[in-house]
């Protein structure tokens, strides 16, 4: 049992992969599990959501994400860490899910594009869409994921900074002159909602 | 609710067969998803054509008879039909259409996308279909009310007899216009009257790719899907001559291991226990004719070949005769490697065969090619063929195979599995599963004249064909010359006296294809890098003289002057940064770059800025056509600094984005577009913009560091 959660016996369900959807009690900072068994199951909470799946601990999170839990918004690009399209947070830091084993997560906190707003409503989604950065869009949750990290830890970013933080992440259809763009307009409008 | 609407998927396909290829079917809705929740739908959604449904909710729903690759062509067709049409633009909906010949390419007769072709192609048909709709519902209006049609217009979704003060909304109108009998040559609206083509508008895309909604092929899942890898030859060509599959059959989660055409498949519950068991099988390969194959080789024979005479694509004048009088010469040699297309989504494939019919859901730009082909391997009429087209993660030319490549595994794998699969290629699959654009070899000599200027340019080209083989052989080769071969060379237009085009077609067991910008992609390079040559050794500025001899070519004319204005020609730079230009017209759109780039110690090329002006007749969304000229510029910059490949023992040497590396975002330069306005019908926008970039940061090199740049990718070792 991993600490630090705890979960609604009566709210346990299990979907056709095996896994089982808990609703997350929070009592104050810690969250825990109750009710749940089996020795080979991995428990994480995702998009504040906690999860026990059953799979190979081996199996990178990336594959748990979209085959397991169905969130398909985290993408497969290299399997290699080098493109970045599977970026997610975990505890709040930008992870490559591609080759994170998703023992590597049990009991932590996973944040993908599902949950980093509901209704488009995260300042780089705004700016996103006013800035019409998106081509194809198969790179776009990663190129997201690892923004938010950025601006969480940094408000105001210069270009030197986008550049080091974003270069992980690469977009095939050219969009980076728009992501630096819509970066900086995240900013604006986080720092504007701040300001209020 | 009435009959017409509830027909379902099968009975379109045969409706739609029935109409004979004409446009209008008013009986139907298409249905890809194939849901129960879409069949709910049906009722309240009427079709007024096979392009467009109004449903009673007001929704307004356009079929795209062409995938959305990033290209934008999801907002762009809607903006064409509700241009006519009138909607509330904020109701507008996009839906892929389904496979029918009602959807075929009106230019190319078949249902397609590519070719920088949709928008002119389309920029009739979608309009008219718009403007259809909204007769029907103003007759369906006026019907109701008791007053002539004519006396009726229309505003934002909205049927409105200013007489009597009637409205009627869309939605309320939609069942009676859908039964009515679609009227014949609607006259369409006066450019100058347009009210959203041409306007800057938001892509109906980007909140589903900006919160992970967006559906790609990767992500469907269909009931009792089983998901496979496949375990391809290391060779082009190779087949398996012994399989021992035992240890990868003992990974738990693998279902069974099947041999397929193409090589073994390994079927599992899941991607990554099929994964973990490919790395268990143990296949020993025959490796065929190409086991040979060597990049090193094959750029020698290249060069050597490009020394004998090849197949005339072009003669104009006397070029041997103006080479011998002339005062001088310049001769140069340039190589490009095999490039892959590597788009972020790897190719994959789910289908769901069974005893009567084959369903099949992938990103592809090529949906008549793929059920032909599809239909073959399944040994079934091409009418049991269902395809779901996906949203695609990039196309770039490789998800219209003419093989089918892709697709046609899936089937075989689906057979072997006896279960709905999805094939799924990783990134070395994808690099390493050839159809790439092939490596060339260009020579040049050019004469020039007492007062340096050319009279005499001659360009022997050395590369495979992408179309021998295929079925557009007859179509696209004539008389030895494969069109994609010499395109932006023997169409140069530039005014030269004496000029020359010949071609070698070497056949090598490589795997070629269509790659973002086809044959430009490298004429675009050799051609504007050599006129760069030329213009040095005749004394002459390069871009002087590219304006004296495109006189007779006003639009590109037009659009060389505005990218050097823009980017102020002539004007002093700072310290070792250097300033080069290129013109490129390709898919009929007229495009000029300039790129100020700078070489540092040990080789490694900056690229500060680029300037770009675009001529692609009239814009309907101005964004699109800037966003497509940013993401060419840097598609082509990646084939500048970044990418090959190469074959050693016949074997691909890359593998992933550590030896295929992109341009990424502190690499990219600052962008500037500039887009000439024009009334011309709308041309190419997806391709246009990736050939003028190497070339003008070949010559940027150049003038900041006098170093020529004959191969790409650009080496630091070739500069330092």
């Amino acid at each position: 049992m991993p600490r630090g959660f705890r979960l609604q016996a009566s709210n346990v369900g299990k979907n056709r992969h095996n896994v089982k959807v808990y609703n997350l009690i929070q009592a104050g900072n810690t969250f825990l599990v109750q009710g749940a068994g089996g020795q080979e199951m991995i428990r994480f909470l995702v998009n504040g959501k906690a999860v026990e799946v059953d799979v190979d601990p081996a199996t990178p999170l990336l594959w748990v994400l979209r085959e397991s839990l169905g969130m398909t918004g985290t993408k497969f690009g290299c399997g290699m860490a080098l493109c970045g399209a599977c970026t997610v947070h975990l505890d709040g830091k930008a992870m490559r899910s591609c080759v994170a084993p998703v023992s590597r997560v049990e009991g932590k906190r996973v944040t993908t594009i599902e949950g980093l707003s509901t209704n488009l409503t995260h300042p780089l989604q705004r700016a996103w869409m006013e800035l019409d950065v998106p081509q194809c869009g198969y790179c776009q949750s990663g190129q997201i994921m690892s923004a938010a990290v950025l601006l969480a830890e940094n408000p105001k970013p210069t270009d030197k900074d986008i550049d080091e933080a974003m270069g992980g992440n690469i977009c095939r259809c050219g969009t980076y002159p728009r992501i630096r763009k819509a970066i900086h307009k995240a900013a604006e409008l986080a720092n504007a909602g701040r300001a209020k | 609710m009435s009959a017409p609407a509830m027909v379902g998927r099968r009975e379109f396909i045969r409706t739609g067969a029935a109409m004979g290829g004409g446009l209008l079917v008013s009986l139907y809705a298409p249905l890809p998803g194939g849901s129960g929740s879409a069949l709910a739908a049906e009722e309240k959604d009427f079709a007024l054509n096979a392009f467009v449904r109004i449903g009673t909710d007001e929704s307004v729903t356009v079929i795209s008879a062409h995938s959305e690759m990033g290209q934008g062509i999801y907002t762009s067709l809607p903006m064409l039909l509700n241009e006519e049409l009138e909607a509330d633009w904020s109701r507008i909906r996009v839906e892929a259409a389904p496979v029918d010949k009602v959807y075929n390419h009106p230019v190319l007769g078949m249902q397609m996308t590519g070719g920088s072709t949709t928008s002119p192609a389309e920029w009739e048909r979608y309009r008219k279909m718009g403007a259809t709709a909204r007769v029907m519902l103003s007759e369906a209006a006026a019907a109701k009310w008791g007053v002539e049609a004519s006396t009726c217009r229309v505003e934002n979704g909205v049927v409105i007899h200013a007489a009597t003060n009637k409205r009627a909304t869309y939605g309320s109108l939609a069942n009676a216009a859908a039964r009515l009998t679609p009227p014949v040559n609607v006259p369409l609206k006066n450019s100058k009257d347009f009210t959203l083509v041409g306007k800057p508008t938001r892509r109906l895309d980007t909140p589903s790719k900006t919160d992970g909604t967006a559906k790609f092929g990767l992500d469907v899942t269909v009931p009792g899907m089983l998901t496979a890898v496949v375990a391809r030859p290391p060779v082009f060509g190779g087949r398996v001559a012994k399989l021992d599959a035992r240890e990868a059959l003992k990974v738990p989660g693998v279902r069974a291991v099947e041999q397929v055409p193409s090589g073994v498949a390994v079927i599992a519950e899941r991607f990554w226990p099929a994964k973990l068991g490919r790395e268990k099988l143990i296949i020993e390969w025959d490796l065929g004719p190409n086991a040979g194959l060597s990049t090193e080789k094959m750029l020698r024979d290249f060069r050597d070949t490009a020394l004998k005479p090849g197949a005339i694509a072009k003669k104009t004048g006397d070029p041997e005769g103006a080479l011998k009088t002339a005062a001088k010469t310049v001769t140069a040699e340039y190589d490009l490697p095999y490039l892959a297309h590597a788009m972020m989504e790897p190719l994959n494939c789910v289908v769901d065969l069974r005893r009567d019919s084959c369903e099949i859901w992938t990103g592809t730009q090529f949906e008549t090619v793929d059920r032909r082909n599809a239909a073959q391997a399944a040994a079934l009429p091409a009418d049991s063929v269902l395809i779901h087209t996906t949203l695609l993660g990039g196309g770039f030319g490789r998800r219209a195979n003419p093989n089918s490549d892709f697709v046609v595994e899936a089937v075989h794998v689906a057979r072997a599995a006896q279960a709905p699969v999805k094939v799924v290629w990783t990134r070395e699959d994808d690099l390493r599963g050839g159809w790439y654009r092939p490596m060339w070899h260009d020579r040049f000599v050019a004469g020039l004249d007492a007062n340096g200027d050319p009279v005499a340019w001659t360009h022997t080209i050395v590369g495979q064909s992408i179309l021998q083989g295929t079925l557009f052989e007859s179509f696209g080769i004539k008389d030895g010359i494969d069109s994609a071969s010499v395109e932006g060379a023997a169409d140069l237009l530039y005014g030269m006296p004496n000029l020359q085009v010949d071609l070698h077609t070497p056949k090598i067991g490589v795997p070629v294809q269509w790659w973002r910008s086809v044959g430009h992609s490298h004429t675009g390079f050799s051609v504007e890098a050599f006129f760069d040559e030329v213009a040095h050794a005749g004394g002459k500025d390069p871009y002087e003289l590219r304006r004296k001899l495109l006189a007779k070519q006003p639009r590109m004319k037009a659009v060389l002057e505005l990218a050097a204005q823009k980017a102020n020609w002539g004007s002093p730079l700072p310290p070792g940064v250097g300033r080069g230009i290129a013109t490129h017209f390709s898919f009929d759109s007229y495009v000029a770059q300039v790129v100020e780039a700078s070489v540092g110690k040990g080789g490694a090329v900056r690229v500060h800025r680029v300037v770009c002006a675009v001529d692609c007749g009239l814009v309907i969304n101005p964004d699109t056509v800037r966003a497509q000229m940013e993401g060419g510029i840097i598609f082509g910059l990646t084939a500048a600094l970044k990418t090959e490949i190469t074959l050693k023992d016949g074997r691909v040497e890359q593998g992933n984005f550590d030896d295929y590396q992109m341009l990424r975002i502190f690499e990219s330069p600052e962008i500037e577009v500039h887009i000439v306005p024009s009334g011309e019908n709308p041309t190419g926008v997806g391709e246009p913009g990736v050939p003028p970039v190497a070339p003008a940061l070949a010559n940027a090199i150049f003038a900041a560091t006098g170093k020529r740049v004959r191969r790409l990718p650009i080496r630091a070792s070739d500069l330092a």
